[in-house]
């Protein structure tokens, strides 16, 4: 049986290497695709410059706290923040130039600093409009987590050292006594925000967010890529190699099961068949090459990464042959697969598609 | 050498091959004879081992084949009626490949290759790329891929599809050597004067049945001669037995 066996490995290779399309297709356009991805993906790690989400804008208050929310998401590293007109912001959110779009109402200052220390129910927290593009909500959860942070840094920086603060304080005081709060929890608020207004009428003047800002952010952060093993840079093309060299595989193996199919139209496998060998042996041959095809893929795919890209195995070189091994035969496996259920040529092409 | 007893086959509803025996003998041609959907391809992808019968036995040289590793498979030598090679290979590469299904390597291959290339004409064209030969070449070497491993058997469905003349004759010149080697042959076929020159004996089926089996001079003894004093002809008893209706 091992004649048959090499002599069904052996044709396939032969044939597979007589068509130069083919050759050209599984080793050479995963990796024209892969050091193009990774090229860019590789720069876009090198560069200091983060990637920034676009943000549109509005303050339609012109308080001097939306005025400092306005300058705090401007200065944000995380934003692109450019104010705009309510309608300029729908219509930049509709186009899907800008992600995300925040209007900041009329009254939102005043309202907001009261809301601070207000309890719910004596007057209605100002509404914050977030317009996005629902194609990209991730960006919306993270636009929202930084506005709030300049939203209370702004709010709680005016309530505890600026005018605006004071008067609002004043007003809350003015109208303790006509709200329905308990009355023990009502003269602990009214100590509390008469201790504000006295620690905030003994404050100098202080600029607005500025060094000696009372409020901001309470943890500093530090960042760290992990990669494989400390000391390792990241290689962006230790990832896009990997990912087309499997997808190409894919491919290419899909097309070697279409060939079974091709084969079968072509009546060579009624000759095949009647040879004494099990239809079994005809299978596992066509699997072995595949997986051989296959393997040669990886091998000059991730050959060419560490020659060029200077990709490096960080882990078990013997688990890597493995993994290898382990991607070469299921794909071979996936054109046997595909052959199995696809009547003919065209139903095993729309399998593929369906696969890939 | 062959014998084939109570075959019957049935896709679905349809059956395809109903009850047919036939027997061939060593330096014999069996001639099938049989319009489209006779059931003539599905008997030979039984004999062959491509199908499996419903019931009935095939016998070859007194024994029943028995899976599809028989090694009484390698007596068996199929020339399918598709044109069943790679393109993309050498008439080498590809004879090689066949051969090496029978398990032949090494010198017996080598000189397996020769013979049958010697035989269908083609030896000094083994090295080119099947896809640059002619339709009858082609032919040809599908021919000799089905005698590579000396199979006492030959059968050949429709060999001379689609070939000109001159391939033709030169199929039958091979195919009556072959004969006179010894081999036993069934050969189906639609074309009447192929049967009459090649055939030692005919059977004509249709709709899956034997309708006749006999020489040729004893089917053109079931057909009265025509008014004008005229030979019987092939094609004649042919209609008479299997009607005039088109098939699908």
């Amino acid at each position: 049986m091992l004649i048959p066996f090499l002599a069904m490995v052996r044709k396939d290779l032969r044939l597979f290497f007589t068509d130069r399309r083919a050759v050209l297709l599984t080793f050479a356009a995963p990796i024209a695709i892969a050091s193009f991805i990774g090229s860019i993906t590789q720069n876009a790690g090198r560069s200091a410059e983060r990637t920034r989400i676009s943000v549109a804008i509005v303050d339609e208050d012109g308080s001097t706290i939306s005025k400092a929310i306005v300058a705090g998401v401007q200065k944000d590293e995380n934003l692109t923040a450019v104010p705009t007109t309510a309608e300029e912001a729908r219509e930049r959110v509709r186009r899907g130039t800008t992600s995300v779009a925040l209007i900041i109402p009329d009254g939102f200052g005043k309202s907001a600093g009261r809301s601070l220390f207000r309890p719910a129910g004596i007057e209605a927290k100002p509404q914050l409009d977030v317009l996005f593009d629902p194609s990209r909500t991730a960006e919306v959860g993270m636009v929202r987590g930084i506005f709030t942070e300049h939203a209370m840094q702004a709010v709680g920086q005016e309530m505890f050292s600026g005018a605006t603060g004071r008067e609002n304080i004043q007003q809350t005081l003015n109208d303790l006594d006509s709200s329905s709060i308990p009355a023990d929890t009502r003269a602990r608020l009214r100590t509390m925000l008469a201790s504000v207004l006295a620690y905030q009428e003994a404050l100098p003047a202080r600029p607005q967010g500025g060094a000696g800002a009372i409020f901001s952010l309470p943890y500093t952060v530090r960042e760290e890529a992990v990669t494989a093993r400390a000391n390792i840079a990241y290689n962006a093309y230790a990832h896009s190699v990997a990912g087309m060299a499997i997808q190409f595989l894919l491919f290419a193996m899909a097309n070697h099961g279409i060939e079974i199919l091709l084969e079968r139209q072509r009546g060579i496998w009624k000759r095949l068949r009647s040879a004494p060998v099990s239809r079994y042996l005809i299978l596992a041959g066509k699997a072995a090459s595949g997986a051989l095809i296959s393997l040669t893929s990886l091998l000059i795919s991730f050959g060419f990464a560490m020659l060029v890209f200077g990709v490096r195995i960080e882990g078990s070189v013997v688990g890597f042959a493995a993994i290898c091994v382990a991607c070469s035969v299921m794909a071979a496996t996936l054109g046997v697969l595909v052959a199995t259920l696809g009547n003919s040529p065209a139903t095993a092409r729309g399998l593929t598609t369906f696969a890939s | 050498m062959l014998e084939i007893r109570c075959l019957r086959k049935r896709f679905g509803s349809l059956v395809a091959v109903n009850d047919i025996s036939l027997t061939i003998e060593p330096g014999r041609i069996l001639g099938v004879l049989g319009p489209n959907g006779a059931g003539k391809t599905t008997t030979v992808s039984m004999i062959a081992g491509l199908l499996s019968p419903d019931s009935g036995e095939i016998l070859v040289d007194g024994q029943m084949l028995a899976g599809d590793r028989d090694p009484a498979k390698r007596k068996i030598g199929l020339v399918p009626q598709d044109l069943a090679l790679y393109e993309e290979l050498t008439a080498e590469d590809n004879l090689r490949f066949f051969g090496a299904l029978y398990s032949l390597t090494g010198s017996a291959l080598d000189h397996a290759m020769a013979a049958a290339l010697t035989l269908v004409g083609l030896g000094d064209r083994m090295r080119d790329r099947v896809k640059t030969f002619s339709g009858g070449m082609k032919r040809r070497l599908n021919l000799a891929a089905g005698l590579l491993h000396d199979p006492d058997i030959l059968l050949l469905d429709e060999p001379t599809v689609g070939v000109d003349p001159q391939s033709r004759n030169a199929i039958f010149d091979n195919l009556e050597e072959l004969k006179d080697r010894g081999k036993a042959l069934l050969y189906t076929t639609h074309y009447m004067e192929e049967a009459e020159r090649l055939a030692d004996r005919l059977v004509i089926i249709d709709r899956g049945q034997v309708v006749a089996s006999d020489t040729l001079a004893g089917l053109y003894e079931r057909v009265p001669a025509p008014a004008g004093g005229g030979r019987v002809s092939l094609e004649s008893v042919f209609l008479s037995l299997t009607g005039k209706s088109l098939r699908d």
